[in-house]
């Protein structure tokens, strides 16, 4: 399922974007993207880039992210590494003057981005988001023990290997105070109707599609 | 003096009984005071109290009372006697209040109390009750100058107070800028659409007013008189003149849009595509006319693309356009990017401003702006260059600290501000001397005053005002400002600013009537007296006047305007041969107060300062600080002043030949965000006191002995910290060696 | 008082030997002396946690959260939903305002639920447990159960960003939120009232994926406790709770520090304040042990 589109079907809903907005980034974004239609109300006041925690690391913040938004710097949005930095501290959210979503935006551009290709290829919390996904959506539950492992070596055995040996410790610390099971490597814990369960996500991904003038 | 009688009352309430010996004072009043009557009274401002003084004046033929008991500014209804002349002796925040109940703090406490009851007797031996304005008329008639929103909405409300009014209007229609627009900006909840200008609703209902005369095509050929008398000659286009009688004038004459001419680098001359917002009117009226959208103006193309540039020539820190902002602009372009954008939702309309401002509710017409999907961009713009049809602008993005540019715009619209249309300012032409009095063509009232044609100026064009207590008041009585004359302002402030100017005038012609001051001694029915026979025609009551009171005679003799008097006594600070005086209010009253106080011997060690304190603001927060029973210095006797400007320099001297040690004038701040209730006074006070330095120095006394402060009514606490700094100061430099020779 | 029942929502860290399974065993052994009958969703899901974001859009979001609803509106009617996560709380309530704020997305949401023969039909709420006790309890009845007061102990009131917002618990401040404060003192302990990194983002998921920017961020919520003289942290999320306890050995490597914070959930106080056992408060759970709290756990009741 995490893989419904290839690198080839991505490359693809870029260009048909591309040729359907052509110069209209705004608009693009406001039938596209989460709460893309709160975009346009941002008055840069800049709250909430001084009020996030990871602020000092966003390339861009969600004020400028609004102001390029606005002014049609389409690949330089969703290209950012910027929205991938979002904690969903939620902090911007309760003290936006304007009550603009912030966290949901930042996820969806993110969502969006990563639909057409364009999300920074190098970037963790990116390839987070996509083994949980992947994680969760297995069994209807989220598996710690395989997302860790996941994490671990996605980059390779030798390299999951080094990262599991530096981690030994809270993972002995974790199994000491039960707070982990090695058991749950062979299967775990999950819904028992996996199948409607996977095929409502389905489902809920074709309609948003269609919606969004996404479907093939 | 043969029928004054003085009655002096001595209170025992509020503690002022157990914390100073009132026999003492009593016993002053009656030797040194000449009281022909002194009680002392356990609660003086009780009914029996208040009845004891009435039946004294009714029965007993008391004609001057002196009140020692709480300051003047307390019980005023109480010990309301108009009949009589009334001094107060303020023992209560003045002494009590503002001195440690310590043992070793009576006796200076008592020589307080002792000296002020010296002062009120004296004071009241000098006093009379004023007799009121002999030259009081009214004429329930007003003159609005200007017939746009502002002059229509005045003259509409004073209608409706049962004012007859005349409107003067210099165009061949009423409407002014209003009527220009194509819609306005929303008044009304939701705040959301640009709204019909109303403007035809006003027009109607003004010509359908029986109360309401309009003039159209006329200017003002001259003003002369006072409030409540008024002489007006309106000058019709077609040459006839009449000559007209008002009791004030409201002056509404509104604002000229700020010459995009002067901003080549904007574009403005080198497209008929870049305009100013009311050339973007213009197009829109022409367009609704038409019934289609607005056109491109080089080519009657079609319209993709608008750019709205904020803040064009104005908020210039250069020094070549307007510097201030005018507080419209920005809800003005937001409601003309939606004629764009209500027609056409795929027109792209970018507005780009350094801050968008949009007070009162434009904050929510903002919003429906974003929501319609105007574009606004945080950015500063360098230039607009045109190219055939199109423009590109050229723009410092802000956010985002790149240099960018739109290119391709079909419209630029450039938010220049509002020049208002004050006529001339008074303080850069030469005035015409007495008896040859010409109209000036560029003069909006042509007011044949001593001191100018105009209404006098504070920054940037616009008339002054005290913006903080008196917005409305000008530095010519009778005569009120309202709408973008005033300030840079939209319609909807424009309508509160002229119903706010109508109430105002309205209470001039009735105070004007009753022979009363206007405000800020509102009711104050003394006024400025001149012993001629004693005047050198040296001109500084006429030119120091901040209200332009006094006029000339062809022999240089003053002319006072009593009704156009605010009663600040600045005419008589100024007067070097002290002929002008009030009947309540004197250089003899307060000089009388200065010299009854005792001043001890230089052995004493008891150092005495005199302080005159504006009764604005100073005497206020002295009243307030003993409330909070701040304490500070003994040594201070403190004299209550109508504004520093009244101050003359013949007080100081007495004060300093009599061995005071130290003076301290304590008045409001000046300069342009000046706080002055009178608006110069203690700016020429500052000045006068700037030279006191020789006539010091001619004494062989330190500069010190004399201090100026510039005092607010909130310094509650800093005032103490003044005084007692002063005299620490003072016990430094020693004291004064003039003690025993006055 | 009558027992009060709930559709208990323990979400995906909470089950058996889970990350957060001693919050688990504190909620059960806390909600057995308030005379509380948690009854599971039958066959619950994920609710896609914070940063899920990389798979799908909002749409498949919200079903996963209708799915819930779906089955505890059919199988657990008339209860209130209880969720112990603050991430759980938050998606559910997200997509319940959000369904009930659009038709469309109701109608979607339901088209897409019919795939596993489920329909929502927002009839139940979803409540975060501590607005149960602050609620439908309310602080002076949960303060009749305590039989151990945690005298002497000084509490750090964690409360972190997700319980805290966007929606936050009625009547509190987003700044500066009291009821962990409140309720600690309920329980008889000290509550560090001015510890300012109270709402202070701890990284949340980016722990795992950005651990120096977290770890940054959970050195300031340690150092801060010892600063105002905490002797442990206490929380309501269990992801602050396991990020803040098991990152600091990665921050002492980084910084030089020396922590060793216990980090426990308000049911472990709640629990043993209530006289439970340090196994009841799941205080074997924890990777830092909070020894005061034991210490008063193995002490005999008070009353």
């Amino acid at each position: 399922m995490p893989g419904d589109a290839g690198m080839g079907d991505m490359a693809d809903l870029n260009e048909r974007a591309l040729a359907k907005y052509r110069n209209d980034f705004l608009r693009e974004v406001e039938e596209r993207v989460d709460e893309g239609h709160w975009v346009k109300m941002c008055m840069q006041c800049g709250v909430c880039a001084g009020s996030c925690p990871f602020g000092p690391h966003w390339e861009h913040s969600p004020p400028k992210i609004f102001l390029m938004i606005r002014a049609g710097k389409r690949e330089a949005v969703l290209t950012s590494d910027s929205m991938w930095m979002c904690t969903s501290c939620y902090n911007c959210v309760v003290r936006c003057p304007r009550k603009l979503p912030i966290t949901t935006i930042m996820h969806g551009l993110a969502t969006y981005a990563q639909r057409l290709g364009l999300a920074p290829k190098v970037q963790p919390t990116r390839d987070f988001s996509i083994i949980f996904w992947e994680n969760f959506t297995r069994t209807g539950r989220a598996n710690e023990m395989r997302l860790m492992l996941r994490l671990w070596f996605k980059e390779g055995f030798a390299a999951g290997v080094k990262k599991a040996l530096s981690m030994r410790d809270l993972g002995l610390a974790m199994l000491r105070t039960k707070r982990m099971s090695p058991l749950e490597i062979l299967g775990g814990h999950g819904v028992k109707d996996v199948k409607g369960f996977q095929a409502m996500i389905r489902k809920a991904k074709e309609i948003e599609d269609r919606r969004r003038g996404l479907s093939g | 003096m043969a029928d004054t009688k003085i009655a002096a009352y001595i209170c025992r309430g509020c503690g002022l009984g157990e914390r100073l010996s009132t026999g003492q004072l009593a016993k002053i009043a009656e030797k040194e005071g000449k009281a022909a009557i002194v009680r002392e009274h356990d609660f003086l401002c009780s009914e029996a109290g208040v009845q004891l003084i009435r039946d004294d004046i009714e029965k007993q033929g008391a004609t001057h009372v002196a009140i020692a008991a709480c300051s003047r500014r307390a019980k005023t209804e109480a010990f309301h006697f108009p009949t009589v002349a009334v001094s107060r002796a303020n023992l209560r925040e003045g002494v009590i209040w503002c001195q440690p109940d310590t043992d070793a703090a009576r006796e200076a406490t008592q020589e307080m109390a002792d000296d002020y009851v010296r002062m009120a007797c004296d004071e009241l031996k000098r006093m009379k009750v004023p007799a009121g304005n002999p030259d009081a008329a009214r004429l329930r008639r007003l003159l609005v100058v200007g017939g746009g929103v502002s002059g229509m909405t005045a003259a509409l409300e004073a209608s409706k107070a049962g004012y007859a009014v005349t409107i003067v209007e210099k165009s061949g229609a009423l409407g002014g800028w209003a009527a220009k627009l194509w819609k306005r900006t929303p008044a009304h909840e939701p705040f959301r659409e640009p709204a019909d200008t109303g403007v035809a609703a006003l027009v109607a209902a003004v010509e359908a007013d029986p109360n309401i005369t309009v003039r159209l095509a006329s200017v003002i050929a001259r003003t002369s008189g006072a409030p409540g008398r008024f002489s007006v000659d309106i000058a019709a286009e077609s040459g006839a003149t009449a000559t007209e009688a008002f009791g004030a004038i409201v002056q509404a004459t509104g604002f000229t849009p700020y010459d995009a001419a002067k901003l080549p680098e904007l574009g403005f001359g080198r497209s008929p595509n870049v305009v100013d917002q009311a050339g973007l009117e213009a197009l829109a009226r022409a367009a609704a006319a038409k019934g289609g959208p607005i056109r491109r103006p080089s080519d009657g193309g079609e319209v993709k693309t608008v750019v709205f540039v904020q803040c064009a020539g104005q908020r210039d820190d250069s020094g070549r356009h307007l510097p201030y902002c005018s507080g419209h602009c920005c809800a003005t372009s937001i409601k003309q990017a939606m004629y764009f954008k209500d027609a056409n939702p795929a027109v792209d309309t970018v507005v780009l401003y350094t801050d968008l401002r949009v007070p009162g509710n434009g904050e929510d017409f903002y919003r429906s702006g974003q929501s319609k999907g105007v574009v606004f961009s945080k950015g500063q713009v360098s230039a607009v260059e045109p190219s055939g049809d199109a423009c590109t602008v050229r723009f410092r993005d802000l956010i985002l600290d790149e240099d960018t540019a739109i290119e391709n715009a079909d419209l630029v619209v450039l938010a220049t501000g509002q020049v208002p249309n004050a006529g001339v300012d008074i303080d850069q032409v030469p005035q015409d001397e007495p008896g040859q009095w010409r109209p000036d063509s560029r003069s909006v009232l042509n007011l044949a005053y001593r001191q100018g044609k105009d209404l006098p100026l504070l920054r940037h064009g616009f008339s002054d005002s005290h913006f903080i207590c008196f917005p409305y008041e000008t530095r010519r009585t009778g005569i009120y400002t309202a709408g973008p004359v005033r300030r840079p302002m939209d319609i909807a402030q424009a309508v509160e600013d002229a119903t706010g100017a109508a109430l105002k005038a309205i209470q001039a012609i009735e105070n004007a009537a009753a022979g009363r001051a206007a405000h800020p001694r509102s009711g104050d029915l003394s006024f400025p007296i001149v012993r001629l026979e004693g005047c050198t025609q040296c001109k500084r009551c006429t030119v120091e006047c901040p209200f332009g009171a006094i006029d000339e005679d062809e022999k240089r003799y003053p002319v006072f305007n009593e009704s156009r008097c605010r009663r600040c006594g600045t005419c008589m600070g100024a007067c070097p041969v002290r002929v002008i005086a009030f009947e309540n209010y004197s250089v003899d009253t307060v000089g009388a107060q200065l010299k009854a106080v005792e001043i001890p011997d230089e052995f004493a060690e008891k150092p005495r300062i005199l302080v005159l304190a504006c009764e604005n603001d100073a005497y206020p927060a002295l009243d307030m600080a003993g409330m909070q029973r701040r304490v500070y210095s003994a040594f201070v006797r403190v004299i209550p002043v109508r504004c520093l400007g009244s101050v003359n320099t013949i007080w100081i001297s007495d004060a300093l030949n009599r061995g005071y040690d130290g003076v301290m004038l304590m008045g409001c701040k000046h300069g342009d965000d000046y706080q002055c209730h009178f608006v110069k006074g203690s700016e020429l006070a500052n000045y006068r006191m700037s030279k006191i330095d020789d006539t010091l120095k001619q004494m062989a006394l330190e500069t010190e002995r004399v201090a100026s402060y510039e005092v607010a009514i909130t310094d509650i606490e800093r005032l103490p910290r003044l005084i007692d700094e002063y005299a620490a100061k003072i016990g430094e430099i020693g004291l004064s060696p003039l003690k025993g020779f006055g | 008082m009558a027992k009060k029942e709930y559709a208990f929502y323990p979400g995906c860290t909470s089950h058996y030997r889970g990350s957060a399974s001693n919050y688990l065993v504190s909620v059960e052994s806390m909600c057995k002396t308030l005379d509380v009958k948690l009854t599971e969703i039958p066959d619950w899901n994920c609710c896609g946690a914070s940063v899920s974001y990389a798979g799908s859009g909002e749409l498949a979001r919200h079903v996963i959260n209708a799915r819930n609803f779906a089955l505890a509106e059919r199988d657990l009617p008339g209860q209130d939903i209880v969720a112990t996560c603050a991430a759980c709380w938050l998606n559910a309530r997200e997509t319940k305002e959000q369904l009930g704020a659009s038709a469309q997305l109701l109608a979607d949401t339901n088209e897409a639920l019919k795939e596993a023969g489920l329909q929502y039909r927002g009839e139940s709420e979803v409540r975060h447990m501590v607005e149960v006790l602050i609620e439908d309890f309310g602080y002076e009845a949960l303060g009749e159960k305590v039989v151990k007061p945690l005298e002497g102990v000084k509490f750090a009131g964690y409360v972190g960003c997700q319980t805290n917002r966007p929606f936050g618990i009625a009547g509190e401040s987003f700044e500066n939120p009291m009821y962990l404060d409140r309720l600690v003192e309920t329980m008889g302990g000290e509550a560090l009232t001015k510890y300012e990194q109270k709402v202070t983002c701890c990284g949340g998921a980016l722990a795992v994926s950005e651990p120096e920017k977290s770890q940054k961020q959970i050195k300031d919520i340690v150092e801060s406790a010892y600063d105002h003289g905490a002797d442990m942290i206490v929380t309501p999320c269990p992801l602050c709770q396991a990020n803040v306890e098991i990152y600091q050995a990665d921050v002492n490597r980084k910084y030089g520090t020396k922590f060793n914070m216990p980090v426990t959930y308000y049911s472990q106080l709640m629990t043993v304040a209530y006289g439970g056992s340090a196994k009841e408060a799941a205080l074997d759970g924890q990777i830092i042990r909070a020894t005061k709290l034991e210490e008063i756990a193995a002490k005999p009741a008070k009353k």
